[in-house]
This record gives structure tokens, C-alpha cells and sequence, in this order.
């Protein structure tokens, strides 16, 4: 025992991943008020096992908690309901002691066995969450069924145990997504398939009203674990509203936020207006939208011709189509993640050197092929800019316009030669490198229907990433990054992708919103950090 | 009467049942896996499958139309794949928005469409019937995403009567319903004006023009019921056209109705919310529909149900 005490302290000192312990909210906020927030589509689900899209997720944070959570603001782990951790020696037993007291929604107090319950669900397969897969280092995870997760235990009413079948550096970033919140088993029994319609969490905030298709109200959750928070009294989540028509009732004062942001047309006039671009506030976030060359696709089977299509896209003025708003990327890490290698130029926009490579690749005079695209603004436009930069080495790509699903289709199947990934370019589910490799890069991923468009799979590099997740000890946190830094330039080296850029995140609020900028732009709570932000009366 | 009724009612289930076949072979066929939406992008190949099992859809097409069918008499629209929630707890607590729109937009049509019909009817070749009809021309191709934010900048941003879009009362009514009998007028217009100009030339209208009667009482005695006849059998052919401009104008306006919900599902490829809100347009097109043709003979007694 006194070897766990002495590795976590370890963890907490060395922090891999970063773990903060205590943050200071606004010493300015008030309590009280209320704030409205606009979405265009109403909110498909609050369940936290089956929600997964942007607009649910920062909800499902604000009405459940897990074991671990984030610094607001920030991709620091600290303690969630987990009141303290202890990770065995060989980093695959993480026993968690969980706060007393805690109540939920329905005023039953939180227990060990609320914790394995909500594991054994999510990993359920008559669940069908989306998330189940994250779990997969967790012992038992292969026979998950109704019988639970061999791997988690119950020690008593406030302590879990939890054992890996494999070390895994990302567990304690899994604990914190989403999918592992804690739920009560009475509530999902209760509500059956509608739980999502019905949410019980432990949450800042507890569901008052949900009207389809018009509104949805959060009120504050008055039991809340977390002293002090969160300030307002209540959220209002109206659905159904136009961007544009958003934006025109914040400039009305009847909005707070716009859920979906500046629509691309107005962007421009906002920000040339002091008095509007005040309040908009400007971060990173963990996203990289890219061009997939599949790998097996004539000629994209040569390395080549990847490269000459790296070296011809014009990442600057791509980038000027979506206003600015992106950086240049020059790799598959956005800036932002841990991992990212500082230094790498990427392939050079140049249009002589791309000519001289097709040419080496025998292609002297170009080839067709197929761009696939989904069909929303300003996935479109930008195919069109990607279609004249190939235009000028010679590569005529042919547009195929489609709607999302269409495009995922033709990515998992294999068939599309190129993909430009607007619209569904990948954005971390957690703050970690690796999250970057499995599903997009990584051989798991480069199967009939998997989400590696480019059916890129190189064994040695896929070894390599098993190895930096497996590297759990904290004391080895500048060699794993290192490690992950490698599998990056290695897969750069084969070009089977074009990272394009990595889109800054634009978060527009009313005058009466309070609280800190980082806020605003929280990296796992989007548009903003419900728990903390306030009104100025 | 009856026996018309009923042939009705088979056709129109047959045509239910014909568009319910049509959409789920044409949803069957789409190059789109709905279970790969459910999924999501971690999934392993054997959760894929495994929810494939549990939504009966590794099952041949005629198996799982079949099932669909079989729920659909029951009642059961299914369950959307995403949302988890009952199909016909989404349609129904949209369509009440719906059909309010909708009644609201086709009185604003009909009084619209009818009164410019009428005035370019009997000011025929002068100026003013050529604007009206050149009007008419613009109302029904001008683009229904600009129409609608065109009122909303004018009359609620700008003058501030209306609110900026929303749901509840009346004033929340009034512009999307201005903007899609707007849009729909320049139908009834045209077709109002060429069914007046024929009856207007009637030996009954000179015989009554001859009796001395007002133009005014020959116009609205005489004449307009008799004109007004073809625009009835039109209103159930309108309820269709709607549909399509109902999703645009739901959007601009943040109008909860089966429009938007309608285009969420296109977008997340819901399968069944796709297969409820077709099949509830479809009937409300279908009813519309025989609801005019009902309704004809007792404007016009001439006509007969056979």
C-alpha cells in the first residue's frame, strides 16, 4: 500500500498527464441570472453514453459528472468525483476513492456501485454507445455484456477498483470523456430507452424543461459536490435558430451565445465592428482538417505522387477562404496537443518541385481522379481551391459533392482516392496525442467501413504507438511525447495525408457575460464552460 | 357518397403504401450506413456488427419492410436510431407547428394570390395586370432563404413589430406566414386571373351585366364562385409544394415544425424519422387532397362524387 501512496504522489508531482488539484474560479462572480444559448438543430440526445456530438457534449458535461474532469479552461486533468486516485506499480490497477455525499439529480447519494454500474453500460453492447470502444483497456472489455466488466470492482460503497488488461498512458483522459459519467441505475431503468430525454446526473445543473424542437432549460443543481458553482441560476438552450437569425438576436440583446458560432457570411462584418469584435474571443482547439490519399489507389500507391499533392495545395489561401480563421497545419497534431513537433516545416508549397516529383512517378502529364467532399458551406468552396492547385501540376480532380454520410461511406469503403475531411475533420475526444492515430491513421482503422480514408497502415509505426501507450510511467512523460513525436514524422514521411489546416475556435458572447476569456474557448467544453461563467446584473 | 368515400380511402391507403415502399427501397439502396452514424468513429468491427443485429438490419430488405409495415399498423412509427426516442413522439410534437404554418400561410396565399387574380382579371392588358402578373412571376421563383431573412431584417430586426424569429404567439405567426404565402401567391394569382377572364366572358355575366346589376355584386355574386373553383382542387396540391418551403422557412425562423426535423434526419441519415415525417406529409398531401374534392360540390353544386 505504501508503494501506491508513494506512485501517486509521483503522479501528482511529475503530472502525466497534467493534474491539477484545486482552481480558483472568478473572484468577481456574482450568482444568479440566466443566460440563453441558440442552437440550429435540437439536441439529438443528453444521454452521456450515447451523445457525441459538439453541441450535447458540453451539455452532458453540465449535467454529469465523471471520476475525472478538466481545469475549466484548460486540458488539465483533476479529480472529479474521484476525491483521489492510487495507480498500481505496473500501472494497470487504478483504485479510486470517491467524495461522500455526493447526491444525484434524484437525491440519492452517489456510490462505488453507481460507478461500475454506468462502466457496465457503457460497454454494454445492447448500449451501442459510440464511446464503448475507449474502454478497451479495461479488463473484461472483450466479454462486456450483461454480466459487466470483469475488470471493475467494487471495494466498498467509496472506493473502485479498476484493472487494465493492457498499460494505458490515456486511461485517467478516458475516465474524464464523457461516456464514463457516473448515472443512476434506478433513473435509466426507470426511463428505459428515453434516459436520454430524461437525464440524472450528478451534475452542476439539472434538466427542468425540454420541449422538442423549441427549448431546452438547465437549472442549477442547488446540491451541487462542487462549492460554489455553478454562478447561474439557469440556462436556456433555444433549438431551431438560424446562425444568422442567432447572430441578429445577439445584436437584439435576446442572446447570450451563439451555440454555432459566427455564420462564415457575417464574419467579417462582425469582426470589423470594435464594438462586436470586443466580445469575441479567439482559441486553439484540437482539430485538423486534411486531404486523405488512399494509399491503395493507383496512383496514389506511389509515395511520389503523395508527395507532389502535399507540396501543390496552398495552405495560406485555403485558409483565407474560411476568413482566416485556421492556421496553416503542417502535420497531423494541431499546435496545441502535447506531442506536436515544434520545428517541422512540412512539405514546402511548391509548385515546380510537385511537377518534378509526378514526372519521377512517371506521370509526367498528370492523371484523373476523384475529390470527395460533403456538400455544407465552406466544404465546397475550399474542394474547388484544392481542385485548382492539383489543376496547375496537372492533376485534374473531379468534385463529387456529397452529403456527410455518403462521404463516410465512400471513405470506409475504400473507393474515394481523395477526401477533403471538412465537416467531419478530426477533433480530439480528449487532450492526448494518441488520440490523433487509432481510428485515422493507425491499421485498426484502414479496414472495410473503418474511419482511415487513406488505408494507410505501416505495422512498424502502429508498434511504435502501442509502445507510447504503454509508457504510463510519469517519470517517462518527455519520452512518450517523444515517441509520439516520431510516429508523426513518420507518418509524414509517407504522406498519405495532407494536413490542411487547424481551424481557431470564435466564441461570440452578449455584454452582461463574465468570467475569464479561457473560458469561452474551453478546449472540452464547447461553446462555453456552463459551470462558471456568470452574468454581470 | 359513401361508395366514393371508401374507393377514395383504398386509393389513398394504396398511395401510402406505395410512397412507404418507395422511400424505404430508395433509404435501402442509399450509399449511407446509418450503423456506422450510430458507431461512431471508435467502434470496433464487432460493435458495428453487433448493432447491425440489434436494429434487424444485416436482415434482406423484404424482411425489414416487412417489419417496418408490420409496426407502422400497430402504430409504431420505431424508434430513431440517434435520438433513441419514439418516431411519433418527434412528429407530434412538431406537427402542431406544422399545420398551424401551414393554415396560416395558405390564408395568406389565398387572400393574396385571389385579390391580385381578381384586380388583374378586370383591369385585363392595362398596366396594373401586367405588374401584378409580373409580381406574381417574382413571388413564386424569388429563393425562399432570402424572402425570409429579407422580412425578418426589415420588420423585426429593423422596425422591430415582429420578434426575431421563435414560437408561441401570434406575432411569432405572422411573418413566416407572410413569407410563404408571399412565396405561393403568384399561383393562385395566375391561376385566379385566367379562371376569371373565362368565366367573365360567360353569357350568364353579360346577361346579369344586362339585368343592370353592380359590378361589384356581378364580380362577387356571379362571378367568383364560379372562378374560384379550380384554386379549391389546387389548395390539396399546394399542401405538397408546401412541404419543400416549410423547411427553409422553419429554419430562417426557428419554427419547430416536421420541416426541421425532417432535415436533421437527412443529415444524420435517421432512417426512421426519414420513413415518419415522409409518410406524414404524405398523408397530409393525400388528405388535402380529397378534402378538396369533397369540398367542390358544395360550392358548385354541378359537380357530382362518382
Amino acid at each position: 500500500m505504501k508503494k501506491l501512496l508513494a506512485s501517486t504522489a509521483i503522479m501528482l508531482a511529475l503530472g502525466l498527464p497534467a493534474v491539477a488539484q484545486d482552481y480558483t474560479p472568478d473572484p468577481a462572480a456574482t450568482a444568479g441570472g440566466t443566460i440563453t444559448v441558440t442552437y440550429k438543430d435540437d439536441v439529438a440526445t443528453l444521454d452521456p453514453a450515447i451523445g457525441y456530438d459538439w453541441q450535447n457534449w458540453s451539455m452532458i458535461k453540465s449535467l454529469f459528472d465523471g471520476l475525472m474532469d478538466y481545469t475549466p479552461g484548460t486540458t488539465e486533468l483533476r479529480p472529479g468525483l474521484a476525491e483521489s486516485y492510487e495507480i498500481s506499480p505496473d500501472g494497470l490497477v487504478y483504485t479510486f476513492k470517491l467524495r461522500a455525499g455526493v447526491k444525484f439529480h434524484n437525491g440519492r447519494e452517489m456510490t462505488a456501485e453507481d460507478v461500475k454500474y454506468s462502466l457496465d453500460r457503457v460497454t454494454n453492447p445492447a448500449t451501442q454507445s459510440p464511446g464503448a470502444g475507449f474502454f478497451g483497456a479495461i479488463a473484461g472489455f472483450d466479454a462486456a455484456g450483461e454480466g459487466g466488466l470483469s475488470g471493475v470492482e467494487v471495494v466498498d460503497p467509496l472506493t473502485v477498483k479498476i484493472t487494465l488488461s493492457r498499460p494505458d498512458a490515456t486511461f485517467l483522459h478516458v475516465m474524464a470523456l464523457n461516456f464514463a459519467s457516473v448515472v443512476p441505475k434506478e433513473a435509466v431503468d426507470a426511463a428505459g430507452d428515453d434516459f436520454g430525454k430524461q437525464p440524472v446526473g450528478t451534475g452542476a445543473f439539472k434538466l427542468a424543461e425540454w420541449t422538442l424542437g423549441q427549448r431546452l432549460v438547465f437549472e442549477k443543481n442547488a446540491d451541487y459536490w462542487r462549492a460554489g458553482v455553478p454562478f447561474l441560476d439557469s440556462v436556456v438552450f433555444e433549438v431551431g435558430q438560424e446562425p444568422v437569425v442567432a447572430l441578429l438576436r445577439l445584436q437584439n440583446g435576446e442572446v447570450d451565445v451563439p451555440g454555432d458560432g459566427i455564420p462564415p457570411a457575417k464574419f467579417m462584418e462582425v469582426m470589423a465592428d470594435p464594438a462586436q469584435a470586443e466580445r469575441v474571443v479567439q482559441g486553439g482547439q484540437l482539430h485538423t482538417g486534411y486531404i486523405t490519399l488512399n494509399v491503395t489507389l493507383p496512383p496514389f500507391d506511389k509515395l511520389e505522387v503523395r508527395k507532389a499533392v502535399n507540396m501543390a495545395i496552398n495552405k495560406e489561401r485555403i485558409t483565407q477562404i474560411i476568413n482566416g480563421r485556421a492556421v496553416p497545419a503542417t502535420q497531423p497534431l494541431p499546435p496545441s496537443m502535447p506531442g506536436y513537433t515544434e520545428g517541422y516545416a512540412g512539405y514546402p508549397y511548391d509548385v515546380e518541385g510537385a511537377k518534378a516529383l509526378l514526372a519521377e512517378a512517371g506521370l509526367a502529364d498528370g492523371f484523373e481522379t476523384e475529390l470527395y467532399v460533403m456538400n455544407t458551406d465552406p466544404n465546397p468552396r475550399i474542394a474547388q481551391a484544392i481542385q485548382q492547385d492539383l489543376a496547375a501540376i496537372g492533376i485534374t480532380a473531379n468534385i463529387q459533392n456529397l452529403a456527410q454520410a455518403n462521404v463516410i461511406e465512400a471513405g470506409g469503403a475504400g473507393t474515394a482516392p481523395m477526401i477533403w475531411s471538412g465537416g467531419m475533420a478530426w477533433i480530439a475526444d480528449f487532450p492526448d496525442a494518441s488520440n490523433f492515430y487509432g481510428p485515422i491513421l493507425g491499421c485498426a482503422g484502414a479496414v472495410e467501413g473503418g474511419w482511415n480514408w487513406s488505408k494507410f497502415c505501416d505495422e512498424a509505426l502502429d508498434a511504435k504507438a502501442v509502445e507510447a501507450d504503454s509508457t504510463f510511467d510519469p517519470a517517462m512523460a518527455a519520452d512518450r511525447l517523444k515517441m509520439w513525436s516520431d510516429v508523426y514524422m513518420g507518418v509524414m514521411e509517407q504522406a498519405p495525408w495532407v494536413p490542411v489546416f487547424n481551424e481557431e475556435r470564435y466564441t461570440m458572447k452578449s455584454e452582461r457575460m463574465g468570467g475569464e476569456d479561457a473560458l469561452y474557448v474551453d478546449p472540452v467544453s464547447i461553446p462555453v464552460n456552463y459551470d462558471y461563467v456568470w452574468v454581470k446584473q | 357518397m359513401a361508395a366514393y368515400l371508401l374507393r377514395r380511402l383504398i386509393q389513398a391507403a394504396l398511395i401510402l403504401l406505395g410512397v412507404s415502399f418507395i422511400t424505404f427501397f430508395l433509404l435501402y439502396v442509399l450509399p449511407a450506413d446509418p450503423v456506422r452514424q450510430i458507431a461512431g468513429r471508435s467502434a470496433t468491427a464487432e460493435t458495428v456488427q453487433n448493432i447491425r443485429e440489434q436494429l434487424g438490419l444485416d436482415q434482406p430488405f423484404i424482411v425489414q419492410y416487412g417489419r417496418y409495415l408490420a409496426g407502422l399498423v400497430q402504430g409504431d412509427m420505431g424508434r430513431s436510431y440517434l435520438q433513441k426516442t419514439e418516431v411519433a413522439e418527434l412528429v407530434w410534437s412538431r406537427l402542431p407547428a406544422t399545420l398551424l404554418l401551414m393554415l396560416g400561410a395558405i390564408l395568406c396565399e389565398l387572400v393574396l394570390g385571389l385579390t391580385m387574380g381578381i384586380v388583374a382579371a378586370l383591369w385585363r392588358g392595362k398596366a396594373v395586370d401586367q405588374v401584378l402578373m409580373i409580381t406574381s412571376f417574382v413571388t413564386v421563383s424569388a429563393p425562399q432563404f432570402v424572402v425570409s431573412l429579407l422580412l425578418l431584417y426589415i420588420f423585426a430586426v429593423k422596425l422591430g413589430w415582429f420578434p426575431i424569429g421563435g414560437y408561441g404567439t401570434f406575432s411569432h405567426l405572422v411573418l413566416p406566414a407572410i413569407t410563404l404565402g408571399i412565396l405561393g401567391s403568384g399561383w393562385y394569382s395566375r391561376m385566379m386571373r385566367s379562371s376569371m377572364i373565362d368565366v367573365l366572358r360567360a353569357d350568364y355575366i353579360r346577361t346579369a351585366r344586362a339585368k343592370g346589376l353592380t359590378r361589384a355584386r356581378i364580380v362577387l355574386r356571379h362571378a367568383l364562385p364560379n372562378a374560384i373553383l379550380p384554386v379549391i382542387a389546387m389548395i390539396g396540391i399546394d399542401i405538397g409544394i408546401f412541404m419543400g418551403g416549410i423547411v427553409v422557412v422553419e429554419s430562417v425562423f426557428g419554427w419547430p415544425g416536421i420541416g426541421q426535423l425532417a432535415w436533421q434526419a437527412i443529415q444524420r441519415v435517421d432512417i426512421p424519422i426519414i420513413m415518419g415525417v415522409t409518410l406524414v406529409s404524405a398523408f397530409a398531401i393525400v388528405l388535402g387532397n380529397l378534402l378538396a374534392d369533397l369540398i367542390a360540390p358544395l360550392i358548385d353544386p354541378r359537380i357530382k362524387l362518382r
